[in-house]
């Protein structure tokens, strides 16, 4: 079981994340916007994440923090 | 649940202002990362550029000091000098250290200081609204050169890395990409060597980090990464050019 959550008003909608996720389950959620006015970064199916933290990794804004 | 991954005490809680997608947040990241793990934040010592980074200071969780265009390794100089326990780095963009500031970083690597420099190669004046740099690859577009640069005119991009690595005293120089998570675990490896060099006190250390400036580059920030790997890389090869293992 691995976890990771956004700090989503940090998130500025670059898609930097989605690029790099193994399991490509993260995405821009096109129904909300943050703070910023951006689509912010979410993951939808949680539980094929491996905590792998490349999209944290990825992140030029650390949004994202990784647990397992 | 054990955090695999969470932004280290190193940046301080501030928003970076960086466009969406711009690789400098990575970098800081990894500089900010690495004085952590080498327990050394408590007591370092940045100095700041003029360009996108200029902010720096805000985001770094240690002292900082804002330098003149180019200057940062002059001031850094006289940090190191008077705080020899502290690590002391610059964070300087190509701009800053290519352009204006090439005669400093070419005499702080010519003594030896003990300091580390972060060099982020963008090929571009990021700040300034996209001006061509020194850096700037033959044939690349910028508002100073519309038809792309021009190598009869402007002549040919400078390799940094190379040219500092002749120095007997820039005991570490090595060059490194942010484009993917490898090449950015590889980046945070130099940076750690870097500043255990400059602890070690055997001279000077430069990274230079390949970066990018998608607003500038008038691309995507996917985009840019995939122009930095395809155009940037070929010309600024990665790699190691100097390590302290050779040196006595
Ligand atoms: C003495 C002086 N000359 C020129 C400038 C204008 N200026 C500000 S930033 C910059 C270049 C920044 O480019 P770079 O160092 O590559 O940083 P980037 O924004 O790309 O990260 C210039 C020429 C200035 N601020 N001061
Ligand atoms: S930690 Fe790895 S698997 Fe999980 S969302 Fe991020 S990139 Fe995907
Ligand atoms: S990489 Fe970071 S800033 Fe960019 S979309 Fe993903 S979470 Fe948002
Ligand atoms: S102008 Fe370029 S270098 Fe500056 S913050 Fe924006 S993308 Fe980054
Ligand atoms: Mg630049």
């Amino acid at each position: 079981m691995a976890k990771v959550t956004f700090d989503e008003n940090r998130c500025k909608g670059c898609e930097l994340c989605t690029t790099v996720c193994p399991a490509k389950i993260v995405v821009m959620d096109k129904d909300r916007i943050n703070i910023k006015g951006y689509h912010p970064a979410t993951v939808k199916e949680m539980d094929k994440c491996t905590g792998c933290a490349s999209c944290a990794r990825m992140c030029p804004d650390v949004v994202i923090k990784v647990e397992k | 649940m054990a955090v695999v991954f969470e932004k280290t005490r190193g940046l301080a809680e501030k928003p970076f202002h960086y466009c969406p997608g711009c690789t400098h947040g990575i970098i800081h990241r990894l500089v900010a990362e690495s004085l952590d793990e080498l327990n050394l934040i408590d007591d370092a010592i940045g100095v700041a550029p003029v360009g996108c980074a200029v902010f720096a200071y805000d985001y770094f969780n240690c002292d900082m000091q804002e330098a003149a265009h180019g200057r940062a390794p002059a001031t850094a100089t006289g940090i190191k000098r008077v705080h020899p326990k502290s690590a002391v780095f610059t964070y300087q963009g190509d701009g800053d250290l290519a352009s204006i500031g090439a005669a400093e970083i070419v005499h702080a690597a010519m003594r030896g200081e003990k300091i580390t420099t972060i060099f982020v190669n963008n090929a571009i004046y990021g700040m300034t609204g996209g001006q061509m740099a020194p850096t700037t690859l033959v044939g690349q577009k910028a508002t100073t050169a519309p038809y792309g640069r021009d190598e009869n005119h402007a002549g040919m991009p400078l390799r940094i890395s190379e040219m500092l690595a002749t120095i007997p005293k820039a005991v570490f120089v090595e060059r490194v990409s942010v484009h993917d998570v490898k090449h950015i675990i590889q980046a945070k490896k130099a940076i750690k060597k870097a500043f255990q060099t400059q602890m070690e006190g055997k001279g000077f250390s430069l990274v230079e980090v390949v970066s990018t400036c998608p607003t500038n580059w008038g691309k995507t920030p996917i985009e840019a990464l995939k122009w930095l790997q395809e155009n940037m890389i070929p010309y600024y090869p990665l790699g190691n050019f100097r390590n302290t293992e050779e040196v006595k």
